[in-house]
């Protein structure tokens, strides 16, 4: 093993707008390794999507810029790379799968048809993707892609795969959509996944295939995941490691049993705090006031500190550094004393 | 208690699908044979997956759809029944809170009109003034935990959350007795869904209404309801009290759809 498949080190992304240049990502720290899952939460507007977007580079320069930090694919600062670079990384190396499978898929293709130029692009950059001897033409390599297009999507759980290549996207319901887009993401047999709140749009039945699939691809094929929602429960069944956004920071990180089991950031406890269990009682669950901060003009020190229940004057003097909790639990809280008394 | 507010008696729905080329209509039916009955004061959920119907029966209860067969009575009056103007009369006593607040408040409207909107389509009945209203809507906006100060914004200036109390206030606006709730808060974070799951407990204590909340979000369902029903492809598979359908399921659709939950085991903290 050398070094991990994806780092990044102390991001910092504005972004300008006519009202001022806003902090989305203020000093993002991850390391992802081979066969973990990494689990991205928080509310809306936290930036887990900013985060996902900047290792595919997908995140527009300007109105953005990187006014700091380094994220490295296998070594490499992606943010540095030369845009042709990048592009063989998109989609072979990094795959995405994103919130709306009706609006990532083109309407006017056959659902095979869009399959095998992923493929085929794929072929490009690794030929072994389709199993064809090298030297091989045109259309004995396109045979291949259609056969690869069919394994993945029968993979993906797609009944009777073969036929439903000749589908358009319209032919398939939302659920299978999605299926497809992840086998769109899988196709090229990326070493990194990044999915962008892949089942909020669908039912829990469908929701619990698709983690499962994902799962058992990181499984068999050993690459890193990240998994961005705002499900707590779905980072509990599925994740191996979570991270926890509030306001462009990561709060909280680590193993998600000891995240899950000992929250130690106020901000995770107040989000564990508002899911309905089996054992909270009616009009007993715990929201959280307030919103999320204006990122044009954050409160000072702790982001977090302007709803934070436990939040004292020196809260407010400086953003509090990440302490280690041990087995690479870390939070990033100066009341973490406090916080063992409650 | 034990007096239904309302009666859903053997409805179904069929949509005639488009006709093939020679003869025959193929036909979709949207519901087979659904009965429900929902008592007053209680909260009573309706769970399905997308495309289950459930979204057929709630319009089907505010008489925006004819069933094609069967009766839907609202204490004990059939609405297929009514004439039209005692249907809109019956439309100030059952309100509906939609799914996204984002689509559901006009833009171009003040809070106050939002609010006292429903009080104007209700003139005959509630007979309130111009200033009764605006007063009335400040007092229902302190009931959804905002304040008169918020009469004269426009919805852009409001959270999600904010939004799904405006909306609320507009749904009790008319002094309905029953709530429809269609997912009122799946389009929110967890932190603002708790909230406004509060709200709904406590208006329900309040003031006494009858909910009937739909959803797909088990846990809310749980968490909020005391009576559950759940349909599949149109037909009603299981119907119990809450601790009945979550501790001892029946069906093999239920037990499907409580495996699928995902669930966090929390074993200590989460006391913030």
């Amino acid at each position: 093993m050398t070094g991990p498949l994806l780092s990044i080190r102390d991001l910092h992304l504005t972004m300008t707008s006519f009202d001022g240049a806003a902090h989305v990502l203020n000093g993002i720290d991850l390391t992802v390794q081979r066969g973990e899952i990494w689990g991205l939460v928080g509310e809306s507007g936290c930036g887990k999507s900013l985060t996902g977007l900047s290792i595919s580079r997908l995140v527009p320069t300007p109105p953005a810029t990187y006014r700091k930090g380094e994220i490295r694919f296998e070594g490499r600062d992606i943010l540095k790379l030369p845009l042709r670079e990048m592009q063989d990384l998109r989609g072979k190396r990094i795959g995405m799968i994103f919130q709306d499978p009706t609006t990532n898929l083109n309407p006017a293709y056959r659902v095979g048809e869009q399959l095998i130029d992923v493929a085929l692009a794929a072929a490009s950059h690794d030929p072994s993707v389709l199993g064809c001897p090298p030297g091989a033409g045109r259309r004995e390599r396109r045979r291949a892609a259609r056969r690869l297009a069919g394994e993945m999507l029968e993979r993906v759980g797609i009944p009777d795969a073969g036929a439903r290549l000749d589908n358009y996207p319209h032919e398939f319901s939302g659920g299978m959509r999605q299926r497809v887009l992840i086998a769109m993401a899988l196709i090229g047999r990326p070493d990194l996944l990044i999915a962008d709140e892949p089942t909020t749009a669908l039912d829990v039945s469908v929701q619990a295939q698709i983690l499962k699939l994902l799962k058992g691809t990181v499984a068999d094929h050993d690459i890193g995941v990240i998994l961005i929602t705002h499900n707590l429960g779905v980072v509990a069944e599925t994740c191996s490691h979570v991270a926890v956004m509030y306001a462009g920071n990561i709060v909280e990180s680590g193993p998600v049993s000891n995240v899950i089991e000992s929250p130690a950031h106020p901000y995770t406890r107040a989000l564990m705090a508002a899911i309905p269990t089996k054992a909270s009682k009616r009009g007993t669950l715990k929201g959280l006031g307030g919103t999320v901060p204006n990122l044009i003009t954050p409160p000072p020190g702790c982001r977090f500190a302007p709803r934070c229940p436990l939040a004292i004057p020196a809260c407010t003097a400086a953003l509090p550094g990440a302490v280690d909790l041990g087995a690479d639990h870390r939070a990033a809280c100066i009341r973490l004393e406090a916080l063992e008394h409650v | 208690m034990s007096e239904p507010i309302l009666q859903i008696e053997n409805v179904s729905k069929t949509y005639a699908a488009r006709r093939a080329l020679f003869g025959r209509t193929a036909e979709v039916r949207a519901l087979k044979d659904v009965s429900i009955s929902v008592q007053k004061g209680e909260s009573f959920g309706l769970v399905g997956e997308s495309g289950s119907g459930k979204t057929t029966l709630t319009r089907s209860i505010l008489h925006l759809e004819t069933p094609s067969a069967g009766r839907i009575l609202f204490e004990g009056q059939d609405l297929a029944r009514l004439s039209p103007a005692d249907l809109r009369r019956l439309r100030a006593r059952v309100q509906i809170v939609f799914q996204d607040p984002y689509a559901s408040l006009n833009p171009r409207m003040s809070v106050r009109d939002i609010v006292t909107e429903p009080m104007l389509v209700h003139h005959d009945i509630l007979g309130l003034s111009r200033t009764q209203r605006t007063d009335r809507a400040a007092e229902l906006l302190s009931l959804v935990g905002l304040g008169p100060q918020h009469l004269t914004r426009y919805p852009h200036e409001f959270s999600g959350g904010q939004r799904q109390r405006i909306c609320i206030a507009r749904a009790l606006a008319s002094g309905p007795e029953l709530l429809l709730l269609d997912e009122p808060t799946s389009a929110l974070d967890v932190s603002v869904q708790a909230q406004v799951l509060n709200l709904l407990c406590e208006l329900q204590d309040r003031l006494g209404l009858t909910y009937f909340f739909i959803s797909h979000d088990l846990a809310v369902v749980r968490y909020l309801c005391s009576r559950v029903a759940l349909i599949y492809r149109g037909e009603l598979v299981e119907e119990g009290t809450t601790d009945e359908i979550f501790d001892t399921p029946k069906s093999d659709y239920a037990r499907m759809l409580i495996g699928a939950m995902p669930e966090v085991k929390v074993r200590r903290g989460a006391t913030a």
